[in-house]
């Protein structure tokens, strides 16, 4: 967090002082172990077996927070008798389908409880890749669609059965505690590396700082989430924080600290392939051929989720305006359809094969940033046009000038066809906008100058393309440009270079009723009386007042501070708050104080506004067939979730597993300890030649590598390598060895160490540090090395690019690559040049047993 | 403050930099140079691929103070045994903010089963310490280095005319004559923003309140409190550089809380200002120039 | 008479306080009237820093139409006016004269960049996603359903565009009917 968040960082130092205990868990010795009081040394891609470990000792000593867990998780839901969990299947779940590498969830679900999982659609065979499941992972439909749930949760058919003394074997606290029964500190210290006497003392620091008087708080980034097992690490600590009770209370949490400076508002305002604005789905082809099937398994649940047709059509009017009528689905048909994995990944894939044609970067360097580079270069190379928006000319959009791959001789500059078209992007300071930061603040930023020359913002490059295209086609006849020529597109413009209104789209996100803009989601209608461009965004622009611009000083108000900026939803800063008060809506304790009902107003009171409905009483019954939030009772505080609880088990929405289960990461030093199930069974493998993966336990690429980030540098670079002040802070690439590994390897400080995958060859300056540490693991020692990833070869910092060396291997319910943990070979000295540089790849992958005759 | 013939009465104005909660992260040596316009590295201009050396000395690669670093952060690489450091008791129960044990610094625990021990990460900000006894000011013959009303020592990029007898004189290395310039530059203590009210640019990004601004005195009592504060916490390693109005320079006008010697950061530990001897010499110059004034005088008068 | 010889700084030496001549004898006239350059400034922006999700806030300072100063908001609740060492770097990331600021075209094997001008830049590439999506349109799935879409067009946009951006995009693209629209946010 101090590395890579170090203005965050002067809150844990301020909760320091104020006597907390900090607690750092890291695969290498950071500027946050530095000032924290104990460091933990770990594995990289081990975090289930820690976290399970975690799970286990509050489960094992009973330490979890029984009124907290009784009343608003799911510990007391009894699960069908056909489920059967990892301790029964050696590291599967019951539904596993061996022929198509995917799981039926059904059985996962509660029981008297009808199952709603997705319609099975149709499947698509993968040829077999080297390693991994012989099939595709998952089934095509299924497609990311757990990132529906970026604000709330998945569906089910309701309320399940409960057993509220937690001691039936089929209820969940039950199944819990058989489930991570292994995950015993002595299993924890041989598959992380950790000390077991320092696990239990972290194990009762967490459990003695949590309950009724105290909360812990866990803090993750990318470490977490860039595995093949990246969502259930981020369930693991969500069972862990729902037992201790630090889930909607002040102090508590699961903190996301995320790297860019709008990357919530990416996925809230996705340009993502599955989704639509709000976590709504992209339609798919043949589970959603109509309106009424794709709000089917939604619509009037329980839970705000059953509104999703007033989100929808409100969406629906937002970019069809009046063409958009109840006669004619509201132009759903408008929208194009999915037929699976259409991301990043897939989209390099399909320019490899000549498919994608035309691509547009827009702040983007993935010749850098992405996984395998060279397979994004050489993707690149094969477009028959590229755009490139940045302020500074990056390594994508030189790629076919001075790539690595015109070095090796693998890329001709004479022979690449790409037409590629520089534009230069206006900066921050340029443009009026929000960004939404990692606390789901969205903060207006101010112009303070107008961009230079021909340097333009996005907002209008896209307005402008949008406009000239619909001039281009507004004669058209062909009911392929209906959607283009029905969209709503007029923004007013302003200033020398006719700049869209920001304003005007930041109150089209918000939304607009009869009476003008409207004040919160709770007014979307189905009826399209309302349209909203992003309903959980609905209110930003309440009373048509930007509320994203409110700047009330903090120390002139709360120390939540409800008058600086705005918080989605509807300003709320604490989500779930409601179950920072008890069943009865008292504070659990006066010291953690936050939300509590007030009986004389007759609503809920607090310095936050309330996440959930503010005058529903504690003692709240809902009808018996009632539906979306009139379906949750006032003890309920989970309100996106169709039970109103917090998820110890998820009976739906993941496509991997109900619980987390350690697997090793795709490549791995070691066989897994705790299952024959080495990896996770579904996760997705990319098929290409450039693309293979390493054997478990490999002599050949026997080291554990981790990428990460430095303070001085920003992701792949475009932002800092090229400033003159943050280059000399970090002027080179350079890896990170223990002196253990340096002695065994011949690398000398500050000489140059090739590091070598079956993707690639990179070299980088060699730094020996006791803050790289062996571990050991199984009974022998595993040397890790550590790499930050922000080099490439333009700019005033260079280096080689460390992503170069990873392979694509995805996570099945998000799909995001596993960066954070991969094998490696370190030797001495710098890599060959030219054709030198592939063919000590392939030699390296000849002596794996890894090359196929034909690549 | 008389001595430099300030009428106002301002108060003496510094920086406490407190290590113990340094992480590092340099946004003082960018600050400085964004709001000061020094150049990036060794070269003149502002874009010069100079000094853009990997030193291998941890983190570091600014290397020390010189024209073109007016803050530099070094990092400090430790072993130490890792069962051996003391660690904050955890509590239990309910407790107020108020009653909670004191933080630690230091090497945090780390597991000791493995196979090497412990590591410490110091960092420390060090900048122009601002000395009471300047010898940068005491040396400079064209009135280019001058005592400001905050009592701050600082370059005036007007008069200096790069003779460089600064650079030598002052005891810690900070002040130097910047290449394909010629003249001697150093850290202003943001002069210009003291003027306007605003704190130095270093001590307004730092992050965790690492760099402190203020009136020196407060500083020194704060920079006290929080030296006892680490002792009884158990953290008796943390000592106090350059608060000392006796010590070799006077005190500094920058001054800072370290978990280890000052060698270990780099720093003198026993800094005296070169000029120490020069009031003596200049009054032994006073009377042998009295002496010759007096015979001229008397040379004359004997003329008449 | 006396102003004219208070600028000499023997003189002030010798009849002020300061008689070693060590401080305000020597102040030089651009000393004295030393302020912060943001003093004078004809406009704050506030804005907000453009690296990482923590969201510091940033005040923009802006002097004859060019930025003379970025630094930390001391009214944010988030940052309480700190920056990083990228935050702090802000004004260069603007400024910097390694910033592109013009338009940039490689032609199909070209082995160098040359200049377009913005305008017929923008028509060229509307020509391209017409011509592209023309040729390229899927009615419906190999199974018959219906699709309306391209694969032929894809775009992968960064973490620091602003919501008002990637709405737009988004909006565009699914009008357009190309699906492969991504983010950083995925990576």
């Amino acid at each position: 967090m101090a590395e890579a968040h170090p203005v965050g960082f002067q809150w844990v130092v301020e909760a320091k002082r104020r006597g907390a205990r900090i607690v750092h868990i890291d695969p290498r010795f950071t500027r946050t172990s530095a000032l924290a009081h104990e460091f933990m040394s770990v594995r990289a891609g081990t975090d289930i077996a820690l976290l399970g470990g975690l799970i286990n000792y509050v489960l094992t000593h009973e330490r979890d927070f029984r009124d907290y867990v009784t009343a608003y998780t799911n510990a007391g839901a009894i699960l069908r008798e056909e489920f059967a969990d990892t301790e029964d299947l050696d590291g599967l779940f019951s539904g596993f389908d061996p022929d198509t590498g995917s799981y039926d969830v059904a059985s996962w679900a509660y029981e008297n409880v009808p199952d709603v999982s997705p319609a099975v659609g149709k499947e698509r065979w993968v040829e077999p890749t080297n390693r991994g499941p012989s099939v595709g992972g998952r089934r095509d439909d299924e497609a990311a669609t757990v990132e529906q749930f970026g604000s709330g949760g998945a569906t089910v058919g309701g309320k399940p059965k409960v057993d509220p003394t937690l001691q039936h074997p089929r209820c969940v606290y039950q199944v819990l505690k058989r489930h991570f029964a292994r995950y015993t500190p002595a299993a924890v210290a041989e598959i992380c590396g950790v000390d077991i006497e320092q696990f239990l003392d972290v194990a009762r620091a967490i459990t003695e700082n949590s309950g009724r008087e105290r909360t812990t708080a866990w803090v993750y980034s990318v470490g977490w989430t860039q595995h093949t097992v990246g969502a259930q690490n981020i369930r693991s600590a969500s069972i862990l924080q729902l037992l201790l009770g630090n889930i909607g209370r002040p102090g508590g949490g699961i903190l996301a600290l995320r790297g860019h400076a709008s990357i919530q508002g990416s996925t809230d305002v996705p340009t993502l392939f599955n989704l639509l604005p709000g976590y709504l789905p992209m339609p798919d082809a043949h589970r959603h051929p109509d309106i009424d099937s794709y709000v089917r398994a939604d619509e009037g649940r329980i839970g705000f989720w059953g509104n999703i047709r007033a989100y929808a059509v409100s969406l629906l009017k937002a970019y069809w305006g009046d063409h958009a009528t109840a006669a004619n689905d509201f132009r759903y048909d408008h929208l194009p359809r999915l037929t699976g994995d259409h991301g990043t990944y897939q989209t390099v894939r399909d320019q490899l094969a000549g498919r994608g044609k035309g691509y547009f970067l827009a702040g983007e360097n993935p010749a850098v940033g992405s996984a395998n580079g060279k397979l994004q270069r050489l993707g690149m190379a094969n477009l028959e046009w590229l755009v490139v928006r940045d302020m500074r000319l990056i390594e994508s959009a030189t790629f076919w000038k001075d790539g690595p791959e015109i070095d090796t001789g693998e890329l001709d500059t004479e022979r690449i066809g790409t037409e590629v078209f520089f534009l230069p992007a206006a900066s921050h300071a340029e443009k009026d906008g929000t960004f939404t930061n990692t606390q789901r603040l969205l903060q207006w930023h101010e112009k303070a100058v107008e961009p230079p020359e021909e340097a333009r913002s996005d907002l209008w490059f896209y307005y402008h393309l949008g406009r000239i295209i619909r001039e281009k086609l507004a004669d058209s006849t062909d009911p392929r440009d209906l959607p283009v020529q029905e969209l709503t597109w007029s923004y007013p413009t302003e200033g020398p270079h006719a700049e869209p209104s920001a304003q005007a789209v930041l109150a089209e996100m918000s939304g607009f009723g009869p009476d003008g803009p409207l004040s919160g989601y709770p007014q979307l209608r189905a009826d399209g009386s309302t349209s909203s461009g992003c309903w959980i965004y609905c209110g930003v622009y309440a009373d048509g007042h930007n509320q994203a611009a409110n700047r009330q000083p903090y120390s002139e108000q709360s120390w939540v501070a409800p008058g600086w900026a705005w918080a989605w939803p509807d300003n709320r800063r604490i989500l779930y708050n409601r179950a920072s008060a008890d069943p009865q809506g008292r504070p659990w304790s006066e010291r953690k104080r936050y939300l509590w009902w007030d009986e004389e107003q007759r609503r809920w009171a607090g310095p936050d506004r309330p996440d959930f409905e503010a005058e529903k009483p504690p003692d709240f019954q809902p009808e018996p067939n009632a539906t979306a939030q009139d379906g949750l009772a006032g003890d309920e505080p989970f309100i996106m979730q169709a039970d109103g609880k917090g998820w110890l088990f998820a009976p739906a929405g993941l496509l991997d597993g109900p619980l987390p289960t350690h697997y090793e990461p795709v490549e791995s030093p070691v066989p897994n300890s705790l299952y024959g199930q080495q990896e996770n069974p579904i996760f997705r493998p990319y098929q290409h030649a450039g693309n293979r993966y390493h054997p478990i336990d490999s002599d050949v690429y026997p080291y554990v590598f981790t990428t990460y980030r430095l303070t001085e540098h920003h992701t792949a670079g475009g932002m800092s390598r090229m400033l003159p002040y943050l280059s000399e802070l970090q002027p080179e690439f350079f890896c990170e060895v223990s002196p253990a590994l340096a002695r065994e390897r011949g690398l000398r400080h500050l000489g140059w160490a090739t590091i070598v995958s079956a993707r690639s060859a990179i070299e980088a300056r060699v730094m020996v540090t006791d803050r790289i540490r062996p571990l050991r693991v199984r009974g022998r020692v595993v040397h890790q090395v550590g790499l930050p990833y922000h080099w490439g070869t333009n700019g005033l910092s260079i280096g080689d690019a460390a992503n170069d060396l990873l392979p694509i291997a995805l996570e099945p319910n998000v799909d995001i690559q596993e960066s954070k943990a991969a094998t490696c070979d370190i030797r001495p000295g710098r890599r060959p040049r030219g054709r030198a540089l592939p063919e000590l790849v392939r030699t390296y992958r000849r002596r794996a047993g890894i090359e196929r005759s034909d690549s | 403050m008389t001595s430099t013939g300030y009428s106002s009465p301002q108060a003496r104005m510094g920086f406490f930099t407190d290590t113990s909660v340094c992480i590092g992260c340099k946004a003082c040596e960018v600050a400085c140079k964004e709001w000061n316009a020094v150049p990036a590295g060794d070269g003149p201009g502002t874009d010069a691929a100079a000094g853009m050396d990997l030193l291998g000395m941890s983190y570091d690669n600014t290397g020390g103070l010189d024209a073109n670093t007016w803050r530099h952060v070094a990092f400090i690489e430790q072993h130490v045994p890792a069962a051996a450091e003391p660690s904050a008791p955890v509590q239990a129960g309910p407790a107020t903010a108020e009653d909670l044990g004191m933080p630690t610094v230091g090497a945090p625990r780390q597991g000791d089963a493995q196979e090497n021990a412990g590591v410490r990460w110091l960092m420390s900000s060090d900048v122009c310490k601002h000395c009471t006894h300047a010898a940068c000011l005491d040396v400079c013959p064209t009135g280019a280095l001058f005592r400001t009303e905050f009592d701050t020592v600082v370059v005036q990029e007007d008069i200096c005319n790069g003779c460089g007898y600064c650079v030598p004189a002052c005891p810690y290395g900070v002040i130097g004559k910047r290449e394909g310039d010629g003249r001697a530059f150093k850290c202003t203590l943001c002069y210009d923003r003291l003027g306007s009210g605003l704190q130095p640019a270093c001590a307004t990004a730092c992050p965790t309140e690492s760099i402190q601004y203020g009136e020196l005195d407060e500083l020194r009592a704060r920079a006290e409190a929080r030296r006892r504060e680490l002792h009884d916490a158990g953290v008796t390693e943390a000592r106090l550089y350059g608060e000392d109005p006796d010590d070799g320079v006077g005190g500094d006008g920058a001054f800072f809380l370290l978990l280890d010697e000052p060698e270990v950061y780099g720093l003198p530990p026993d800094p005296v200002v070169t000029t120490r001897d020069l009031p003596a010499m200049w009054r032994m110059a006073a009377l042998s120039a009295a002496g010759v004034v007096a015979a001229l005088v008397g040379s004359l008068l004997g003329r008449r | 008479m006396r102003r004219w010889l208070n600028k000499w700084p023997l003189f002030r030496q010798l009849t002020g306080s300061d008689r070693l001549g060590l401080g305000s004898a020597v102040q030089s006239g651009r000393s004295r009237q030393m302020r912060a350059r943001t003093e004078n400034a004809e406009k704050v922006a506030k804005s907000i820093c453009p690296y990482c999700a923590v969201g510091c806030g940033q005040r923009i300072f802006v002097s004859n139409g060019t930025i003379t100063q970025i630094e930390g908001d001391s009214d944010s609740p988030i940052s309480r006016g700190r920056l990083c060492p990228k935050g702090s770097a802000s004004k260069q990331l603007v400024t910097s004269p390694t910033r592109e600021r013009w338009v940039r075209y490689r032609r199909p094997y070209a082995t160098d960049w040359e200049y377009l001008p913005l305008d017929t830049a923008m028509d060229m590439i509307a020509d391209r996603v017409i011509e592209t999506r023309e040729r390229t349109w899927q009615k419906t799935d190999e199974a018959g359903a219906p699709v309306q879409r391209t694969e032929g067009i894809a775009s992968l946009g960064g973490a620091a565009l602003d919501n008002e951006e990637n709405y737009l995009m988004k909006k565009l693209y699914t009008a357009l009917g190309a699906v492969q629209i991504e983010n950083q946010a995925r990576i």
